[in-house]
């Protein structure tokens, strides 16, 4: 059974562009379903805002079921707000209650540039993934599924952090705004793998040192962990350390034995 | 309409790129935050061997004045006399000088980018999940603590913040009576007190950290590291606060 909420007061970031300074604005739902998604109910108050010919609220959204990374919102002081493992688009009203105020706020971080209102420019992950460069994989006739044995246990771990959707939450969540979840999970994706280790060395060094012209350092408090909606561990973080120093240490000419 | 974050965008290439100069490979390392996190870890750990020993010396003060008098001179005559007095000494110092020395630089730059990461803060408050009370304040309690021990140098070895004993003069060799003297104050034991339990909390983070920034992490293993570094923060600050509390109680003394 749907239950209606009604007077939720919504404190929301306006900034009409990169270079202006914004604030909040506050807006009062008056009645919602708790079976809406967060999202939902953004829409909801913005076909209203459109109606009385205000400009709506600017937020990232696409698939709405938690798998593109492209939703972000800061909503009470959480990245995606008060759910474990849950982008702000699985998010749902049921979550709240009758007459709460929710504050509403933009991923910050220099790397992410405000473009408008809740909407910010995650274009730093792209730098950092191009950096890695891609697994140069034979692209011939398709081969056999087995033909490269990958154990379980790796598959299952390089999947994990593959689960990894680009949303920026880590970043948004880490009072340093580092990225190192985010890259760590791309490196131990590729890294763990045997299709990786060809470029094991080169892609941790590069993508180490793209990641350090946009974003903080890691001081190790498990934010970015606790707010990923993917719930990837800080285990990445680990490995992209440890990855990073053999990478100075170890010979490339050994790389097929390690 | 989107903006670009245009700087030095290059085509993707098939193969991982660097875009960076060759250096030396050790200031490459430290070139990065996580080879500065390296830095961090490895000057804490020296410093930790440092604490440690130097709460393991204090301990004698318990079997009594000659105890802890000798062992201060036996420092002095490490590996005496194969090498020359105070030398080896001085080596250990030096060392522990560069790394407390590395420890702030490490820390200082970081912080710098971190501020630069974030030039913007949150306007509303933020609702911390696990961040904890120690992880949050590492900055806070590593200056007091760097206060505490240029206060700790000039009470105890320089002894320009030390009572003068009863020949009028401070003996830096007399330990065991500059140390009950010191105490004897109780805002200096207070200050004692407060600075080791606020090094107990920078130890908690710090030692715990060490694991997570080297990679030395095993799921077999991990949990021991949180227990380790608990455990090693609490014997610290337990052994060490009961110094100026045995002399306030006048067990020492």
């Amino acid at each position: 059974m749907s239950n209606v909420l009604t007077n939720i007061t919504l404190r929301i970031w306006r900034q009409a562009g990169p270079a202006v300074a914004g604030r909040f604005e506050t807006h009062v739902v008056d009645e919602i379903t708790d079976e809406a998604s967060f999202l939902e109910m953004l829409d909801i108050l913005n076909d209203r805002l459109v109606t009385e010919g205000k400009e709506a609220v600017v937020f990232d959204h696409d698939c709405r079921e938690g798998i593109c990374g492209t939703c972000s919102l800061m909503i009470d002081g959480q990245a995606h707000g008060p759910q474990r493992g849950t982008t702000t688009c699985q998010l749902h009203m049921r979550r709240f209650k009758s007459g709460d105020t929710i504050t509403i706020e933009p991923w910050r971080a220099s790397a992410f540039p405000i473009i408008k209102d809740l909407m910010v420019d995650r274009s730093a992950f792209d730098r950092v993934i191009e950096s890695g460069g891609f697994i140069t994989a034979e692209t011939g006739g398709a081969p056999d599924a087995n033909l490269i044995p990958v154990p379980k246990p790796v598959s299952d771990a390089a999947m994990d952090s593959a689960a990894c959707i680009g949303c920026g939450a880590c970043v948004a969540a880490c009072p340093n705004g580092a990225a190192n979840l985010f890259t760590g999970a791309k490196i131990a994706h590729l890294n763990r793998l045997p299709q990786g280790q060809a470029e094991r060395w080169g892609r941790v060094e590069s993508m180490v040192e793209t990641m350090d012209e946009h974003f903080g350092s890691c001081t190790n408090h498990g934010e970015c962990e606790a707010a990923c909606p993917k719930e990837i561990s800080i285990d990445v973080i680990a490995l992209m350390n440890k990855d990073y120093r053999k990478a100075k240490f170890a010979s490339r000419k050994d790389l097929a034995r390690q | 309409m989107a903006q670009v974050i245009a700087s030095r965008r290059a085509a993707v290439s098939g193969t991982a790129v660097r875009t960076r100069k060759k250096r030396p490979f050790l200031l490459d390392l430290y070139s990065t935050a996580v080879g500065k996190k390296y830095a961090m870890g490895i000057s804490g750990i020296a410093l930790m061997g440092f604490v440690l020993f130097h709460m393991i010396g204090n301990l004698k003060m318990y079997q009594g004045a000659s105890d802890l008098d000798n062992y201060a001179e036996f420092l002095k005559k490490l590996l005496y006399p194969l090498a020359p007095k105070e030398s080896v000494l001085w080596i250990l110092r030096s060392g522990l000088l560069a790394m407390l020395i590395l420890h702030l630089h490490a820390a200082w730059s970081l912080t710098v980018m971190n501020r630069r990461a974030r030039p913007t803060r949150y306007q509303s408050p933020r609702d911390y999940q696990v961040a904890n009370f120690a992880s949050r304040t590492m900055r806070w309690t590593g200056i007091i603590v760097l206060a505490f021990v240029a206060w700790h140098l000039a009470d105890l070895t320089f002894g320009v913040a030390n009572t003068v004993g009863t020949d009028g003069e401070f003996v830096r060799a007399n330990v065991y009576d500059n140390v009950v003297r010191s105490f004897e104050r109780v805002p200096v034991a207070l200050f004692y007190v407060v600075a080791n339990v606020l090094l107990g909390i920078h130890l908690y983070h710090g030692a715990w950290s060490i694991f997570q920034t080297f990679g030395w992490n095993r799921p077999r293993f991990n949990r021991w590291s949180r227990a380790f570094a608990t455990g090693f923060a609490a014997v610290v600050v337990v052994a060490n606060v009961s110094f100026p509390v045995a002399v306030l109680a006048g067990i020492v003394g």
